[in-house]
């Protein structure tokens, strides 16, 4: 099955080339590169249960870093006394560190919550960094920043060639997947699912219980900032919208819909939220509903609440026949033996 | 001094708006213990009855009335149809149905109204401005708001405090399931509640209609404010509601109007404007942390609050 999946993403720019379908490949960019946005937050929400409404806040940030650095290599001016880096091999991980710090310090702040008031403040602060976003004149403001120099450049590789680039977004992927699996296995994985299962016990056996969050938030908030990253490279263009709250919801759904807490389950999502995305309006004109083609979230928007209500595994779970774990009735189970 | 004045009636007066919303959002959250995304989809629909109604039938009253009505079954149906199978799911899932139903309601608004933002004149009775000091000048209608704002706070409270429909409320917020053993019909406890909260909103929405723009959307800017205010004030306390939204009101309209030139004492101008415009936008959330490092559940903190 691993095997397959990854014959299939290997060799995807020559099957979509031999079925005449070559454009289809800058979607598979955008594929990868939701799925590990989505990874780092099923890391926190599906492995740890922290239910982050704010993940977007990371992306955003990553993005940002990327696009603030070509803005001033375009211009031949310099940030904060050094001259703008232009390949990815330093950008993309000054937009993990940026986006880390900015999930250390902001995650720091959130962990003193949980429940119902983690929601709201993990959504409150990504919403102030979007208002930070907005009101940064100096970087295009709400309009944001197009990237006139082009995508970043990476030693001897074509960035500019869609294959190749999707093959930049595929190998993070690839490595975050591999990484994830090693985690989730560790000594600090079980820690953060048993953080998910009963935290109060987990507390009582001497357990630094934010510590371990705090950590998972802070790589959660680099990865999804390399995806930012990476997005801003693929566009070429940068705007407050990839920190838009919304986003931070598609991403959630994008976990949702492959499966919480599977290990692939968010790839699957990511695939498929996008998928329907550009699909959903294709396949309404086709039926002969124009109405729907244009406003297909009326479908999206019930068709999400029924997957919550009625299949909580998500695709993954479902097809694996086994379902995700259920967060708070495990808890209150947990609590109710003596 | 005059200036200083006027936005402080303005901070209160965004105060008012965000204690509707925050209101019913806190007490749906500590009676029921769902967190709603979609409220803020309510303050929209009474905005857009409002102004539609307005638009047709020339009444600002019928207006008003439309939009309380709207948003009252509105808030019914939503909970009868979605909110009720959540009550015993996590948050999770309860975050996200309810971002399903803001796809779905505002897709639906933009089907119905298009994308073009509605707007709505100030009731002609109610158009004109008062001397309220020497010097002074305030527009009526903004000060019809805060008395709205005033009164409805002081009709909640005494709800609370006072009638028997009050003391279940409080009752069902400390111990949901005795209420239900006591014989209470709690289905429609809920629905009922459900139904005031979205009143409120759509109450909110309604008095907003005419100084803002009515578009797709609107709901949510102030959905992710009121958030600040029940995070601020305390889940599940309408005290906590009140001052926490008078709070944020305040210091965000104050912050607009006077960081930047407060900046400029102590830096250039245009960095002033710059940090200014930054610094004043994040204020409210900069508030926020502030309030949860000192006191990390809330102003008003419920009694045995449930985690």
């Amino acid at each position: 099955m691993a095997v397959l999946f990854l014959l299939l993403a290997i060799t995807l720019p020559w099957i979509l080339e031999a079925v005449g379908e070559g454009f289809l490949i800058t979607l598979a960019s955008r594929i990868c590169i939701y799925a590990l946005a989505a990874m780092s937050l099923n890391l926190i929400l599906g492995y740890g249960g922290m239910i982050s409404f704010g993940h977007a806040a990371y992306f955003g940030v990553g993005a940002y870093v990327v696009g603030i650095f070509a803005q001033h290599g375009f211009e031949g001016s310099t940030v904060l006394g050094i001259t703008p880096p232009n390949s990815m091999a330093l950008t993309l991980p000054l937009s993990m560190l940026i986006a880390g710090i900015a999930a250390a310090i902001l995650g720091a702040l959130c962990l003193r919550t949980s429940g119902a008031y983690f929601i709201m403040i993990t959504l409150a602060f990504a919403q102030m960094l979007f208002f930070l976003f907005v009101s940064l004149e100096r970087y295009g403001g709400d309009d944001g920043i197009i990237m006139l120099g082009g995508r970043n450049t990476l030693g001897p590789l074509d960035t500019t060639s869609d294959t190749q680039f999707y093959f930049l977004c595929l190998g993070p992927l690839l490595a975050f997947i591999f990484i994830n699996h090693r985690l989730v296995r560790s000594r600090f994985g079980q820690v953060l699912q048993a953080c998910r299962q009963n935290e109060p016990r987990l507390a009582a056996l001497g357990c630094n219980v934010n510590h371990y969050k705090l950590t998972a938030f802070t790589i959660a908030g680099a990865v999804a900032g390399l995806a930012g990253g990476l997005l801003a490279n693929h566009a070429e263009y940068v705007s407050p919208d990839y920190v838009h709250w919304t986003k931070s919801g598609d991403l959630m759904i994008m976990v949702i819909l492959g499966g919480l807490g599977i290990a692939l389950g968010p790839v699957v999502g990511a695939a498929a939220f996008l998928l329907l995305e550009e699909f959903l309006p294709v396949f309404f004109e086709s039926m002969g509903l124009p109405l729907l083609k244009e406003h297909w979230r009326i479908v999206f928007g019930p068709l999400l609440i029924c997957i919550v209500l009625f299949a909580r595994g998500g695709l993954l779970g479902t097809v694996q026949g086994r379902f995700a774990p259920k967060m708070p009735q495990e808890m209150k189970a947990d609590e109710a033996t003596p | 001094m005059t200036l200083f004045l006027e936005q402080i009636l303005n901070g209160l007066q965004l105060g008012v708006f965000l204690f509707l919303i925050a209101a019913g959002l806190t007490l749906i959250f500590g009676i029921m213990g769902v967190i709603n995304l979609a409220h803020g989809s309510l303050f929209m629909v009474g905005a857009y009855a409002a102004a539609v109604t307005t638009a047709y039938t020339g009444s600002f009253w019928l207006g008003l009335l439309a939009a309380l009505v709207a948003a009252a079954i509105t808030g019914m149906v939503m909970e009868i149809v979605v909110m009720r199978r959540l009550y015993h799911r996590d948050h999770l899932d309860q975050v996200l149905a309810t971002f399903g139903l803001i796809l779905f309601a505002n897709e639906a608004t933009t089907m119905a109204f298009g994308r073009t933002p509605l707007f709505m004149d100030v009731p002609g009775f109610l158009n004109g401005s008062v001397e309220i000091i020497p010097g002074v000048i305030y527009p009526v209608y903004r000060l019809v708001i805060l008395a709205v704002g005033a009164l409805v706070a002081l009709a909640l409270f005494l709800i609370i405090a006072k009638t028997r429909a009050g003391m279940l409320i409080r009752a069902g917020s400390t111990n949901r399931d005795m209420v239900a053993v006591l014989g209470l019909d709690i289905a429609l406890m809920f629905t009922l509640l459900f139904g005031l909260g979205a009143v409120f909103a759509g109450l909110a929405g309604a008095m907003a209609a005419p100084l803002v723009s009515v578009e797709v959307g609107m709901g949510e800017q102030q959905l992710i404010l009121a958030f600040v205010v029940v995070v601020i004030g305390g889940i599940g306390s309408v005290k906590g509601a009140l001052v926490g939204a008078l709070l944020v009101g305040l210091v965000d309209t104050l912050g607009r109007a006077f960081l930047p030139d407060l900046l400029r004492l102590f830096f250039d101008s245009a960095t002033a404007d710059g940090v200014g415009a930054g610094l004043s936008s994040m204020s409210i959330y900069i508030l926020m942390a502030l309030i949860l490092v000192l006191r990390p559940a809330g102003l008003f903190p419920m009694a045995g609050q449930r985690h």
